[in-house]
């Protein structure tokens, strides 16, 4: 379970302050599926890379599973990151010089697990995303859909808490677009929070639960 | 994250970009080379003198006339010379049990002619000892006879080379020569030793001391040396040199003993010196590797920002990030390391061909210590452009600022 209280984000662009959050209050179950939908600028990649760790709040309180993670030092924010929280991204950022394997092991290589773990878990989520065939293609060898089933397979690969999806459609044409989604919707069924903040209302409505952000507020949160 | 995956990932950076990587390993194995290069050389010209001088024989302890003085004046070897050393003080050496053995040297310039060749070359006055002390062998005939200096024979031993320009293909031994119109008899030709000290043993005339005294006309000796009865003998003998010597001197210390090891050990620590000398500056283009190294890991991190923003997002601490960068670097200086050792090696395979006499050789202490500062500068040049890889925000690296 994920708990966020009174999360605020201000930015400080020259003298100016931008109130990129203002008091967000969220609570997400497990097995939940939300989409975050709102206008550029509404603050919600903030909220997720604040979800995601790669961003502090400027004051609020994040609990993860019960724990607070905001008064963690680095290192264990680090941990926590590795552990439960799993980054699709528009851009798939995949490593091009890494086979799509040795792509999706990164985490577990990251983790210190030995190679012959590794590969039977690779092989596994390989299988789950439908890649097989493509473990030992490189990133540039592969269409966009399956980049970001790549991605999504690194992502789950240490079975986090929560999947955290910025645009994952975006960069994708209809047909693949839509066999991601029914990728991230088979994980979410087996379990993990699915998040996906996208501009795309056709999948924001797929979610059960669809909040609405502008300015830095949730404006609706539909359950 | 495991060592293996660590150096693994940092290989397939380094693969990635093959050109960077090769300018790279360029300087670095550059200077790596130059290290193991020069102080191979240094080396060798320290070993070239140290052979040298076990060349001149052992136990030697060498008597000058005059006392080398350490405030002032003339250097040693150039002392003034208040009391002439004479044979007999010569002779009087061997009343030490120190001493076994000695040969005094008068050394002058002198034509040399035989029929219509002449030739203007070194003439050594000394004993029959000489040969043996210091270990010289005759290719024809026998070295200086043995006996009273009153009664000394007009005889002389001849250098291979002189040898050849006096009488060519035939016999030397039992002809006659000139020495400064003086007439001697060839009993002897030395073997040919080659070079020592850059005298050319091949080019001199040995005649008997008298002989030599009279050739030109003085009655000092221009040295003696005297052999100690055993590496244990050496210091007393050198002592007891002194206490004859002022004894038949009237009191006054007017000569000077140098010993063998003592010349050795000044030599060898000169050269020890000069050896670590250009093998820093050799050291300086390792410097500039490491800065290269540094350049070089600067650029990669601000084109990988965004690898570097995925990598937090998967979950590596700052700590890890920092490792991978500097195990980059480090795997670039190792392999810099190993690249210039092999070169270094080439080169002096190749020298050593070239000049065959030079005892060429690296010493142990030029490969470890090329490794280690190449390995130290690598990942001191490669802390900086780490550091601020681990402390990108992974926000902004992400969207590749």
């Amino acid at each position: 379970m994920i708990e966020l209280r009174d999360i605020n984000r201000i930015f400080r662009v020259g003298d100016e302050k931008v109130h990129a959050l203002q008091d967000i209050r969220l609570t997400f179950e497990h097995g939940e599926y939300v989409s975050i939908m709102g206008p550029s600028g509404s603050g919600k990649s903030t909220l997720l890379n604040i979800l995601g760790l790669l961003d502090k709040p400027t004051s609020g309180s994040y609990l993860l599973d019960g724990i607070d993670i905001t008064s963690m030092s680095d290192n264990q924010q680090a941990d926590v990151r590795r552990n439960k929280i799993g980054f699709v991204f528009q851009s798939f950022h995949l490593i091009s010089r890494l086979t799509a394997a040795e792509n999706i092991a990164l985490p577990l290589t990251l983790a210190g697990m030995p190679p012959k773990q590794r590969d039977s878990r690779v092989r596994d989520v390989l299988e789950s995303v439908g890649l097989t065939e493509r473990a030992e293609h490189r990133p540039d060898q592969l269409s966009g859909g399956q980049r970001q089933r790549v991605a999504i397979a690194r992502a789950t690969i240490m079975r986090p808490t929560i999947l955290l999806a910025d645009e994952p459609t975006g960069n994708l044409d209809q047909s693949s677009g839509e066999s991601v989604i029914e990728v991230l919707e088979g994980l979410n069924r087996e379990g993990i929070i699915l998040l996906v903040v996208t501009h795309d209302p056709d999948i924001g409505g797929r979610a059960r639960r669809r909040i609405r952000m502008v300015d830095g507020r949730i404006s609706e949160d539909d359950h | 994250m495991r060592l293996v995956d660590t150096l693994l990932y940092g290989a397939g950076n380094i693969k990635g970009s093959p050109v960077r990587t090769f300018l790279l390993l360029l300087a670095m194995s550059i200077g790596v080379a130059s290290v193991v290069m020069l102080s191979s050389l240094g080396e060798a010209a320290r070993l070239y003198v140290v052979n040298q001088f076990s060349a001149l024989g052992t136990h030697l302890l060498i008597v000058l006339p005059g006392r080398s003085e350490t405030a002032g004046g003339a250097p040693p070897l150039l002392g003034t010379t208040p009391r002439d050393l004479t044979l007999e003080d010569a002779d009087a050496l061997l009343r030490s049990p120190y001493i076994n053995d000695y040969a005094p040297i008068v050394v002058g310039s002198a034509p040399v002619s035989h029929d219509s060749l002449e030739r203007e070359v070194t003439v050594i006055g000394t004993s029959a000892s000489y040969a043996r002390i210091r270990e010289l062998e005759t290719a024809q005939g026998r070295f200086l006879p043995a006996g009273d200096y009153d009664r000394a024979p007009p005889v002389c031993v001849i250098g291979e080379t002189l040898r050849k320009e006096l009488f060519g293909h035939r016999r030397a031994v039992g002809e006659r020569l000139k020495i400064n119109d003086r007439r001697f008899r060839v009993i002897g030709v030395l073997a040919d030793s080659g070079q020592s000290f850059g005298m050319d043993m091949g080019d001199l005339v040995f005649v008997p001391t008298p002989h030599a005294m009279a050739l030109f006309d003085t009655e000092s000796l221009f040295r003696i040396i005297a052999q100690a009865a055993g590496r244990s003998a050496i210091e007393p003998g050198k002592r007891a040199i002194t206490e004859i010597i002022r004894e038949r001197h009237e009191g006054e210390d007017d000569v000077t003993v140098i010993t063998q090891d003592a010349i050795l050990a000044t030599f060898d620590r000169i050269l020890k010196a000069l050896t670590y000398t250009v093998a820093g500056i050799a050291a300086i283009s390792l410097a500039v590797a490491g800065i290269l190294i540094m350049n070089v890991m600067l650029v990669s991190v601000s084109q990988r920002t965004p690898e570097i923003g995925l990598l937090k997002a998967l979950g590596a601490s700052q700590d890890q990030i920092l490792v991978l960068f500097l195990s980059e670097a480090a795997l670039l200086s190792l392999i810099g390391a190993a690249s210039g050792i092999l070169i270094a090696w080439f080169g002096v395979f190749g020298l050593d061909r070239l000049f065959p006499a030079f005892p060429l050789g690296t010493p142990v202490w030029a490969y470890l210590s090329a490794v280690i500062v190449a390995l130290l500068t690598g990942i001191g040049f490669g802390i900086m452009p780490a550091k601020r890889a681990s402390r990108l925000d992974p926000v902004l690296a992400l969207t590749g600022r």
